[in-house]
């Protein structure tokens, strides 16, 4: 009995703590106005395992949820890895996990090889990300520059070696290029993006799949130029400039607002969970995270540099979610690889 | 005359001599004493940013907490008990295996081909980067025998890491065992076995157990083969049984340092000086335990 009060004390205690300490998290998890509000499910003790695996660019926004959860359900036991995206969906379509993190698409393989093994998975938006691309502070001509512009700079065949070469009035100082590994999921979605699905992406750029390397890297260097996930980008703006993306109709630059309403395009992206369906609708505790996921990732975005989905889409989102579990919402592994009504006004090249 | 005055040049000229004799020997002097200086000042820049960045963030919270995307509140609790969990059990396994391997090659093993091709074999595991152990752990272990990503199949393949140094420690302790104990044992009637359990392996024990703890804290810094058999980048749970999911250390800070957050960087540092204090912990331990066993069976 003690022991048991004792522990509930802690709970609430670190909540306590967590709504003082933190600036968004839990304090509207809770809050009224919300479009979707998490109610804890009615039978109390959940407990049971799952395992989460892939992006590393939504690792950070699973595992808040997941420390989330762990307060609301403290015996479920939720492991999150950042394999990266491919390495999750390969775990994912063997049935090794129940969840899939992705920065970008189930690919047309990766879903043939699910169906073959019996795997029908639901895919649910989570959050928006917008691909920064970044020059150090110090740099102090480059302001935009088109998609034609960035396509040039990072094509096999672009013949881009200066500054000089984008435009006459730069300097003819060379570019030195930073971006993520080939294995990451922002690569695959930067390269499809900007040189199309069949462009060929140079390979002397220095890459890193630690981002940290890519922004010390391009903020020491007025010279540089890389391009990462948006918290890296919020995180860093004393060292680094965003370039404004023209993809037509004027410069827009990354921020909370151009990624979140599609204007900042094409490297606004959609980031997803595909959740197994067998599993979702057998598992009451996997029924609950998803729940739980779907209703407070919008609270839990900001606090870790992403943007939340509008409350509309949200609510899309949470009544799909239940759709799913009672089952009366189809697969989407059956449905095709189309976006559901619910996903994002932002354009997905992989759709 | 003649030959004063050569004796004279002859000592002056040994005189000149000595002086550049003299010269060169402090030279060198200097020259090791800068190579020992330059390691040393490495290491202080070492300490000095792991310490500068890591003090501040030093707290119990860290060592009581678990994992969290908020830094002040963020705690390595759960990578403290899973790198107990892996390392004592690689420690277990590797102690039977190493000293099983040790005993056979010393005491039973034929001197031919056959065995100078396993000790060839051995002494070049440690030539083999420790990823690859991770590559084989992650085939044979996690996929193969079916371990899955858990506790065991990761110390498995940190047992099979470090079995070189406890083969080789074992094998040195029980090569400096006199051979007129055992001769005297054998004089007495002993089998091979009972000469080993006996006598053989009871002073040797020091040696093995020097081996086999310098081995653990090998284990406890190995970073590259738990990625690939871990995996998991947040786990806010200690393990309960050896088929758990599990976090160490040095995978902990790996995960904080590729975090956006500044923060994390320093948290990381802090997490560095905790790795460094269990580190001389068990170091320590290993020396103490060694000059115990050493006294208990002086011969």
């Amino acid at each position: 009995m003690y022991l048991n009060d004792l522990r509930i004390s802690r709970r609430t205690f670190s909540l306590a703590v967590a709504g003082t300490v933190a600036i968004a998290p839990m304090t509207r998890v809770f809050a009224q106005d919300d479009a979707v509000v998490y109610e804890p499910a009615e039978e109390a003790e959940l407990s049971g395992e799952f395992e989460a695996d892939g992006s590393s660019t939504l690792g950070p926004l699973s595992e808040a949820a997941i420390e989330e959860f762990a307060a609301v359900a403290p015996d479920v036991r939720v492991t999150n890895g950042i394999s990266g995206s491919g390495s999750g969906f390969e775990r994912f379509v063997n049935g090794e996990i129940a969840i899939a993190n992705a920065s970008r698409q189930i690919s047309d393989e990766e879903a043939a090889l699910a169906r073959e093994n019996g795997i029908p998975w639901y895919r649910f938006p989570v959050a928006y990300d917008g691909i920064t691309v970044a020059v150090s502070a110090e740099n102090d001509f480059v302001t935009n520059l088109t998609v034609e512009e960035l396509a040039q700079i990072w094509a096999a065949d672009g013949g881009i070696a200066t500054w000089a070469d984008v435009r006459p009035e730069w300097p003819a100082e060379p570019i030195e290029l930073y971006g993520p590994g080939t294995a990451s999921g922002t690569f695959d979605y930067f390269s499809e993006a900007i040189l199309g699905e069949d462009g060929e992406v140079r390979t002397d750029y220095i890459p890193s799949e630690d981002d940290n390397v890519l922004v010390q890297g391009v903020a020491g260097s007025p010279y540089a130029l890389g391009y990462f996930g948006f918290s890296y980008y919020e995180n860093n703006q004393d060292t680094l400039k965003a370039v404004a993306i023209d993809a037509g109709s004027g410069p827009v630059a990354p921020s909370i607002e151009t990624i979140a309403d599609g204007s900042y395009a094409p490297l606004a992206r959609t980031l997803f969970i595909y959740v197994n369906a067998n599993e979702l609708q057998s598992r009451p505790e996997l029924q609950e995270f998803v729940k739980f996921y779907a209703a407070t990732a919008d609270e839990i975005a900001p606090s870790v540099g992403y943007i939340p989905l509008p409350d509309d889409v949200e609510q899309a989102v949470y009544e799909d979610v239940l759709a799913a579990i009672d089952g009366s919402l189809p697969p989407n592994s059956e449905t095709g690889g189309e976006a559901s009504p619910a996903a994002s006004p932002v354009a997905s090249p992989a759709a | 005359m003649s030959t004063s005055v050569t004796t004279a040049q002859g000592s002056e000229q040994y005189h000149a001599r000595l002086r550049v004799r003299r010269v060169l020997s402090e030279f060198w002097r200097w020259i090791f004493f800068a190579s020992t200086a330059l390691a040393i000042v490495l290491l202080g820049m070492l300490l000095y940013s792991i310490l500068v960045p890591g003090l501040p963030w030093l707290s119990w919270n860290l060592i009581t907490e678990m994992p969290s995307r908020i830094p002040e509140q963020a705690g390595m609790n759960s990578a403290i008990w899973g790198s107990i969990w892996v390392v004592l059990g690689s420690a277990v396994l590797s102690f039977v295996l190493g000293l099983g391997t040790a005993i056979y090659l010393e005491e039973y093993a034929e001197k031919n081909r056959w065995t100078a091709f396993i000790q060839t074999n051995i002494s070049n595991l440690a030539g083999v980067p420790s990823i690859v152990y991770g590559l084989l752990g992650l085939v044979v272990f996690v996929d193969l025998m079916n371990m899955g990503r858990s506790v065991l199949a990761g110390a498995f393949t940190m047992a099979i890491l470090i079995l070189l140094i406890v083969v080789i420690s074992a094998r040195e302790a029980i090569r400096a065992v006199p051979s007129s104990l055992r001769q005297a044992s054998y004089g007495l009637g002993a089998t091979k076995w009972q000469t080993v359990r006996s006598h053989v392996l009871p002073v040797a024990f020091p040696g093995i157990l020097t081996g086999v703890i310098l081995a653990m804290s090998r284990a406890i810094g190995e970073t590259a083969p738990l990625i690939v058999v871990g995996g998991a980048s947040q786990v806010l749970f200690r393990p309960g049984s050896p088929t758990d999911p599990f976090m160490v250390m040095p995978l902990q800070i790996y995960n904080w340092t590729g975090r956006p957050q500044p923060e994390f960087e320093h948290l990381a540092a802090a997490a560095i000086i905790v790795l460094m204090i269990v580190l001389l912990i068990v170091n320590s331990l290993a020396i103490g335990l060694r000059h115990y066993f050493s006294k208990k069976t002086r011969i």
